[in-house]
């Protein structure tokens, strides 16, 4: 109701006061932002892994769960060109296929909690009398550490990915609530929705093309935070034997086996840690980059 | 002149400013002029002219990493500002010059008393002890007229009203008596009342202190107000610098006539009363907020109290009120982004106020709105043409007939039909209220509502959006109901004025009986705060003495 004050900025024909960047606004700073040598390293590092993942097949790799008694803890060979483990089965091929694991882990956890988040946030946000009790149900699956949650889950009904994915999905989902909430309440009192409401919008017209594109931002960049949490998540449960089951690779089983063997062959346990932290450490940076481009406002002034 | 002999306060000379990362863009250039002891000179001008530009330069406050003064000298007392260090620049801002700003609350630290915020000047500045920087800063608070200054001390920023806060920052300013005072649109987003206040105040502490006064504001009858000299700017030029009076009387150059001339005159246009069918019949409306907490006492806020209002095809009714009067809760009521508490509002003898969901729906585009802040009223993902079609759409009009009456609509506002296809960023605050009328006229409502829908534009622009809806009106018998906080605008447009004060309404008549005979002492208080009253804008003339009385109201 306040009298807006004509605010440098807000005023008829200010040419700074462009709300959103356009499209190839946005590639032409992400682009940018490539030219710094941390976020150049960083990407191409996480296209490494990503391209190791896939290709993994083809990159001289053999089977991964394929025991070898009579070559355990090999060093570097011309043959198992990482070693091999106290089965003997290869390291390398081993480290590939777990980057296919915790890729797999971290999309689908992001995916799912994006969507299931999504979806909540936008009924707590919109519905007032559903926001009261939803919120709660969040708060009360927030205030369980989400490890012990997972650790949990994956006692009861034994591990497999489907629970691993579940057990990091769900302590995942409050905080995509809380985002998306926080942005549809916002967005419910622009003109442009009261606008749409007057002109007879009705309400998936009003969601889908007023309200929940403001989420798609906020959400892009919280799901590079989920992706790499996820994957450090996966790798944490593995290692502590409640994740999935030991003879799939993964960074985390791998890390778990070697450890006993570190003053043998140490690099059972590097080999996969290095791997682990050089592809977290470039999605958090990544993660970062976009969110300098897609949220300017809360980018570190330089 | 015989003000020349005297060594003026301020000396611009020759003053460009550039952005920073590309030099031969100036956003201020060539800019010069004096301001001398106990003089007021207000730079006005409309949005993008450089003034606020022109004044943040001076005060050594441009944003170092996207502004930079490229040429020119600034001498404060004869020292130039732009050659001094840092450290200099912060000893003379609060000892020779200060400044206020539009929004005294974000200029205002909200976890901190107003006291110590005003204490904090003394305590860096001079040596005084602890009671005596007391002492001086509760004479400050009253000097600006603040009740209880022990009070208003140990108050927060919070338990102010907006007028307060001004007051507390023009103390923080004022408190070590600098040559120079700069304010920065110190009113705009202050009622008329308080605005009249603040405006005496700056008046009187100049008298008493000798202070040069630096204006900057995009106001007219501010200017006509307090002013001693005027400096016209645009696009960052100096377009015209002359005492008030001849600014105002006899402005040299077209621009200036032209921004004059905009600036609507407080006296109602004579209009017919208009006897066509009742469109809109509120009765007691009301509306309450109820504040319930789980451990708090709960809070009623009586935003409506028993409003009764008529609309007729083709009349403007304006209502008009400050900030908190309730004028914007009506007007969302009947456009039902709200919901009533009790009342009813019938539209062609459809109740509308009671009805909900379905019902609701198809008796929705009998009534539109447009609202202030034209950045916000259109959704900034979606194409122009997309959003004037998204009503027809919703009731069922085919694509193509939609699209084909959008292109009509553009016409009708005055905009070109390729426009469709573009963005609302492509668009300057007056476009995009035109396409915001035209989205809502696109239903073919018998009401329009239009919430403030001229309060953030300039006033040429202000005056053409005048025009386009007073044109509208004609041609197409639309009902329009007003809301408004400016009077001068009021008198442009509407053929019958409510006046409302803490969600009641106090007046309501013709626009000339309101405004000329007016009953209420609010309503007076109201055109007596008009800034500007006592010039009549569009004839370059004070205004005879008999239409001063008439709109005084005796």
């Amino acid at each position: 109701m306040n009298i807006d004050p004509a605010r440098p900025g807000l005023q008829a024909g200010d040419p700074t006061a462009l709300p959103l960047p356009a499209a190839n606004a946005l590639v032409v700073q992400l682009r940018q932002a490539l030219k710094s040598p941390p976020v150049f390293a960083a990407f191409l590092i996480f296209g490494a892994v990503v391209a190791l993942a896939i290709f993994a097949p083809l990159l001289g790799t053999s089977d991964p769960v394929a025991i070898d008694p009579a070559r355990r803890l090999a060093g570097l060979t011309a043959e198992h060109w990482l070693g091999t483990d106290a089965y003997g089965r290869d390291t390398y091929s081993r480290v590939l296929y777990g980057a296919r694991v915790s890729l797999i882990v971290g999309l689908g956890a992001m995916v799912a909690s994006i969507v299931l988040g999504l979806v909540i946030g936008v009924i707590a946000g919109y519905f007032r009398t559903a926001d009261s009790i939803i919120m709660r149900v969040m708060d009360g699956i927030m205030a369980i550490p989400s490890i012990l949650l997972a650790i949990a889950l994956v006692s009861l009904t034994g591990g497999s990915l489907v629970t691993v994915l579940v057990a990091i999905t769900v302590p995942e989902i409050p905080r995509v609530v809380r985002l998306v909430r926080g942005v549809i309440l916002n967005v419910r009192s622009e003109p442009y929705v009261e606008a749409a409401v007057s002109l007879g919008s009705p309400l998936h017209r009003l969601l889908l093309r007023h309200m929940v594109p403001n989420t798609v931002a906020p959400l892009i960049v919280q799901g590079t935070f989920i992706f790499a949490s996820a994957i450090l998540t996966e790798a944490t449960l593995s290692f502590l034997g409640a994740g999935l089951p030991t003879e799939i690779p993964s960074w985390g089983n791998m890390m778990a086996d070697g450890r006993m063997y570190f003053q043998l062959q140490p690099g059972l346990v590097l080999y996969p840690g290095i791997v682990l932290a050089l592809t977290l450490l470039s999605v958090n940076v990544l993660g970062d980059v976009l969110r300098d481009v897609l949220d300017p406002k809360m980018a570190r002034k330089s | 002149m015989s003000e020349t002999s005297v060594q003026p306060v301020l000396h611009i000379e020759d003053l460009s400013v550039g952005i920073a990362d590309d030099p031969a863009r100036t956003v201020v250039r060539g800019v010069g002029f004096d301001v001398r002891p106990g003089e007021t000179v207000c730079v006005v001008g409309e949005s993008g002219s450089g003034k606020s530009v022109t004044a943040f330069s001076v005060m050594g406050l441009l944003p170092p990493d996207s502004l930079r003064a490229t040429r020119g000298r600034i001498l404060l007392d004869g020292e130039d500002v732009l050659q001094a260090s840092p450290e200099r620049l912060r000893q003379l801002r609060a000892t020779r010059m200060a400044m206020i700003f539009q929004e005294p609350m974000t200029a205002l630290n909200p976890v901190e008393t107003v006291g110590r915020q005003i204490d904090e000047v003394l305590c860096i500045h001079r040596d005084y002890d602890r009671r005596e920087r007391r002492r001086r800063v509760l004479e400050m608070l009253a000097a600006v007229h603040l009740p209880e200054p022990e009070r208003i001390f140990d108050s927060y920023p919070h338990q102010l009203s907006g007028g307060q806060r001004q007051r507390v920052v023009i103390c923080i300013a004022l408190i070590l008596e600098p040559r120079l005072l700069i304010a920065d649109e110190p009113t705009t987003a202050l009622d008329v009342t308080t605005q009249k206040q603040i405006l005496t105040l700056i008046r009187e502490l100049q008298r008493k202190h000798n202070t040069a006064v630096l204006f900057i504001t995009h106001d007219f009858g501010v200017v006509a107000e307090i002013a001693d000299r005027v400096v016209v700017m645009n696009r960052g030029q100096v377009v015209e610098v002359g005492a008030c009076r001849q600014i105002l009387a006899a402005p040299a150059r077209d621009y200036t006539r032209t921004l004059v001339s905009s600036v609507p005159s407080l006296v109602p246009a004579p209009r017919q009363p208009n006897q066509d069918e009742i469109v809109l019949d509120v009765r007691n409306l009301n509306k309450v907020y109820a504040e319930r907490g789980l451990f708090r006492r709960s809070r009623v806020v009586k935003a409506a109290v028993d409003i009764d209002l008529t609309l007729r095809k083709g009349e403007i009714l304006g209502i008009v009120g400050e900030s908190g009067s309730g004028k914007s809760t009506v007007a969302r009521c009947i456009v039902r982004l709200q919901d009533p508490t009790s009342g009813s509002i019938r539209i062609h003898g459809n109740e509308i106020g009671r009805t909900g969901g379905r019902e609701l729906r198809p008796l929705r585009q009998r009534v539109q709105i447009v609202f202030q802040d034209p950045y916000r009223s259109l959704n900034p993902r979606v194409k122009v043409g997309e959003s004037i079609i998204e009503g027809l759409i919703n009731y069922g009009t085919p694509r193509t007939q939609a699209l084909e009456r959008a292109r009509k609509l553009m016409d009708l506002v005055g905009l070109d039909a390729t426009v469709l296809q573009r963005y609302p960023h492509q668009f300057s605050g007056g476009q995009r209220q035109r396409i915001c009328i035209a989205r809502a006229l696109a239903l073919e409502p018998d009401i329009l509502v239009a919430d403030e829908a001229v309060s953030a534009l300039d006033v040429s622009v202000q005056a053409q959006v005048l025009a386009l809806l007073d044109e509208i009106r004609v041609r197409t018998g639309i009902a329009v109901l007003f809301i408004t906080h400016d009077l001068r605008v009021a008198a442009q447009v509407c053929d019958s004025i409510m006046v409302m004060q803490h969600g009641r309404m106090v007046e309501r008549g013709s626009a000339a009986q309101v405004l000329t005979t007016p009953k209420d002492s609010y309503t007076r208080a109201l055109i007596h705060a008009a800034p500007g009253r006592d010039w009549d804008f569009r004839h370059f003339r004070p205004m005879p003495a008999a239409a001063i009385q008439a709109t005084a109201g005796t």
